[in-house]
């Protein structure tokens, strides 16, 4: 009995002492934190995909409270949770969000197995950093897709996919957050981050080749030039700029006209998420002025291709050879000059 | 019989072509100068189009300290200066030369008499390096380092011994072997060079012991250099790497980067730079021509040949009996540490060892499997790294740890990737490692 009663206190008083040990430690040493943190943090995707540049979710959570003590969230955007998120994120801070155009990824290649044959095979690791250091890879393009996928692996929400019949990899835009790991992961930059646009329309180059006009054609048939057709219809808008033989449309000036898309003799520029074409009649005169030669085969592709679906697709393969041959003079001379 | 302490490993050595004397091949229609012919800045084309050029005329400048010059090795005309398709599997800077007859520079010595050392008495240090600088000399075993700078040690440093690397430790190739069979008096004279250029009294050549031939020449002829010293080695791949080397002949080993192979007081250099010192010094003769292996189980006539740069590599490939029917695949260099071509338009460059046509079956790898954890790859690195740790983190992108582990260390022999019995593609993954936490630490070292 004795024994027992002696273990009890013992232990009792063992206990009260850390009680009061810890009671007070945990007031010494407390680490405040702001609940907001949790309370943001809890509104969020919990993707972590780390498309807001923070160390994941958490990481954005105690960016977007520091940045409320200085009054503005326009600074952070939650890709994947898009602007309903950020409403309710700037709600538990009291704040307004910033209105961010939610952007979409664009993969800007076509260079299809069709248009840009892969003359060798690559039988190393199946990356696309790893093939891309090895040089040229597949094809003769150093500037295009190689369908390896690393972009695939990167996007946490299966929204990007090489497509095997074509080995270039495509975008699911239902599925994309614009969260832009897949931009990150391709070795060749050749994912863009563009903003939706209205009804989800946009045109774009769909080429990132460098190299001048007359290699550009020999390495694939739908390569972008550099030839500034395409800069020429836009200068009402200046959206058009054309860097190291390559056109590149500024999305935020783009006025949707299509103008260029219908001028580019090579069919790089493409127009997304458009109805079909009406039968030609205003703006025939405007290709015929632009490429007399080309007209007819650069008016067929767009509508060609428009019914199929808004993803990267097919350049119409029968119809392409036509396109490039006639073409090949005309433009080698002028960028030539 | 000495060789390296560290791993290393015995691939089938496959010499098809030892024993076959050099032939010197036809002039190209077409001579493809690159202008990333060396490790460093690109050189700058000097001509344009037009431009009449003659053997030996200058095409491009070195574009800095650690660069070189570009000869031309042909006579003819400048056909353009443009992009095209180099031994790195890309499109770079390089001068088009159409060949017309066979017209050398007259300060270029093209009598076959030996020069000796003692017949040039004018030659200091400084002269021989400039020589070597204004040839643009760069490492003939096909790392392409310029030869100049390896030949100016950095202040506080001082060089005790040269050592000639001529263990040719790569399969297949021959050219060094053939060179010293054919050349052996130049390349003592060149040796002799280098040694007056960094002020040493020591040379060691080291010949691994496939070749007992050639060790048997050159110490016949060394006999008259009481300096130079040639070392037979055991066969053991990689002992062509320079760390390797030197651990090899004199023992020693270089500690991790940034130490380099003159922190140990030794200079290396290939057998093959020493007879291109031998004929920039004394015969005036810039960098233009080199022996080529071109070899593979198909090729109807494997053979060393002494080829000018530029030479499209289709063309070299006829000269031996053209491509088999069966080509799979066709290396530059040698199987070890070679480049796969994409095609074979490409022209040979200074830093063409060998030219390795592989058939359909040596071609194609054998599907990776499951890694087994018995640390093969480990025991056989040269290095003493732990290639499938790199190989592991480097696939998962884990640069900070790949940093911590040494990739840089690497030397991309291949070893690992040869032995592993699940055929995992080691090098690959730690390839791609080792660049992207190179390029981390230049950018770091910019930033400060």
């Amino acid at each position: 009995m004795n024994v027992i009663l002696i273990a009890v206190i013992v232990l009792g008083v063992v206990g009260l002492v850390s009680a009061v040990v810890l009671f007070l430690a945990s007031k010494k040493f407390a680490v405040w934190e702001d609940p907001r943190i949790q309370q943001v943090s809890e509104v969020l995707p919990q993707a972590n995909c780390g498309g807001c540049g923070y160390p994941g979710c958490s990481g954005f959570a105690s960016a977007c409270v520091k940045a409320a003590e200085s009054g503005s969230l326009s600074d952070l955007n939650c890709a994947p949770g898009g602007q309903a998120v950020m409403e309710q994120v700037a709600g538990i801070l009291g704040l307004k969000a910033s209105a961010a155009a939610p952007k979409v990824a664009v993969v800007r290649c076509q260079g299809t197995c069709d248009v840009r044959p892969h003359g060798v095979e690559f039988d190393g690791v199946h990356s696309c950093k790893i093939q891309n250091m090895t040089g040229m890879g597949e094809t003769q393009c150093l500037y295009g897709c190689l369908g390896e996928g690393d972009c695939a692996a990167a996007c946490l929400f299966g929204a990007i996919k090489v497509n095997p019949a074509t080995r270039i990899a495509e975008v699911d835009e239902s599925k994309c957050t614009g969260c832009g790991a897949c931009a990150k992961s391709c070795p060749r930059g050749i994912i863009e981050l563009i903003p939706q646009g209205p009804k989800n329309r946009k045109v774009v180059v769909l080429c990132n080749n460098k190299d001048k006009g007359a290699l550009a054609t020999k390495e694939c048939k739908v390569s972008c030039i550099g030839c500034g057709k395409c800069v020429k219809v836009c200068d009402k808008f200046e959206a058009i700029t054309l860097g190291t033989n390559l056109a590149h449309i500024d999305p935020d000036k783009c006025k949707m006209c299509r103008k260029c898309e219908e001028a580019c003799p090579r069919g790089a520029i493409k127009a997304f998420n458009f109805p079909p074409r009406k039968p030609k009649t205003e703006t025939a005169p405007v290709a015929s002025a632009a490429a007399p030669k080309a007209e007819a085969p650069v008016a067929k592709a767009p509508v060609a291709s428009k019914p199929e679906a808004p993803v990267v697709k097919e350049a119409p393969a029968p119809v392409a050879p036509v396109v490039e041959k006639k073409v090949e003079t005309p433009k080698d001379n002028e960028t030539a000059v | 019989m000495k060789t390296f302490r560290i791993g290393g490993v015995h691939p089938a050595e496959n010499k098809l072509s030892a024993g076959s004397p050099i032939r010197e091949a036809a002039l190209p229609k077409q001579a493809i100068f690159s202008m990333f012919q060396h490790i460093g800045a690109p050189a700058k084309p000097v001509v344009k189009k037009g431009d009449v050029v003659k053997v030996g005329t200058l095409l491009g400048e070195a574009g800095g300290f650690v660069s070189a010059p570009i000869y031309s090795s042909v006579s003819g005309k400048v056909s353009k200066v443009d992009v095209a398709l180099d031994a790195s599997d890309t499109r770079r800077m390089a001068v088009y030369v159409d060949v017309e007859g066979d017209e050398w520079e007259e300060s270029i010595d093209r009598t076959p008499d030996l020069v000796r050392l003692e017949d040039r008495p004018d030659l200091d240090a400084q002269t021989i390096v400039e020589k070597i600088k204004q040839a643009g000399i760069v490492g003939m075993g096909g790392a392409t380092f310029p030869c100049h700078v390896k030949l100016c040690p950095p202040p506080g440093q001082k060089a005790e011994c040269v050592i000639i690397n001529a263990v040719e430790c790569e399969p297949y190739l021959t050219s060094d072997h053939s060179l010293m069979l054919e050349k052996a008096d130049e390349i003592l004279v060149g040796v002799s060079l280098i040694m007056k250029a960094v002020n040493v009294d020591r040379a060691y050549i080291g010949i691994e012991n496939n070749k007992p031939d050639a060790i048997k020449l050159m110490q016949e002829k060394a006999k008259a250099y009481p300096q130079i010293e040639i070392v037979p080695l055991k066969v053991q791949y990689p002992q062509g790497g320079e760390k390797q080397l030197i651990d090899a002949v004199i023992g020693r080993q270089v500690p991790a980067p940034p130490a380099i192979p003159i922190s140990v007081g030794a200079v290396v250099q290939n057998v093959g730079t020493a007879f291109a010192i031998y004929e920039a010094v004394m015969k005036n003769k810039p960098l233009i021509s080199r022996i080529i292996t071109v070899t593979g189980k198909s090729v109807k006539n494997p053979s060393n040949l002494l080829a000018r740069l530029g030479t499209p590599f289709s063309q070299l490939i006829d000269e031996c009996g053209g491509l088999p029917a069966d080509t799979g695949k066709i290396i530059g260099g040698g199987p070890m540490m070679g480049k796969a071509l994409i095609s074979l338009d490409i022209p040979m460059t200074k830093g063409s060892s060998g030219l390795l046509v592989m058939n359909e079956k040596e071609a194609r790898r054998t599907a990776p499997e499951a890694c087994i954890r018995c640390a093969k790859c480990v025991s056989v690195c040269p290095m003493g790294l732990e290639p499938y740790l790199l190989a592991k983190i480097s696939s998962q992108y884990m640069w900070e740890e790949a940093e911590k582990e040494d990739i840089v260390s690497c030397i991309e022999c291949g070893s690992c990737a040869f032995t592993c019995p699940s055929h995992r593609p080691l090098l690959d993954n730690i390839r791609l490692g080792k660049s992207t936490v190179m390029g981390i630490i230049r950018e770091r070292a910019a930033k400060k």
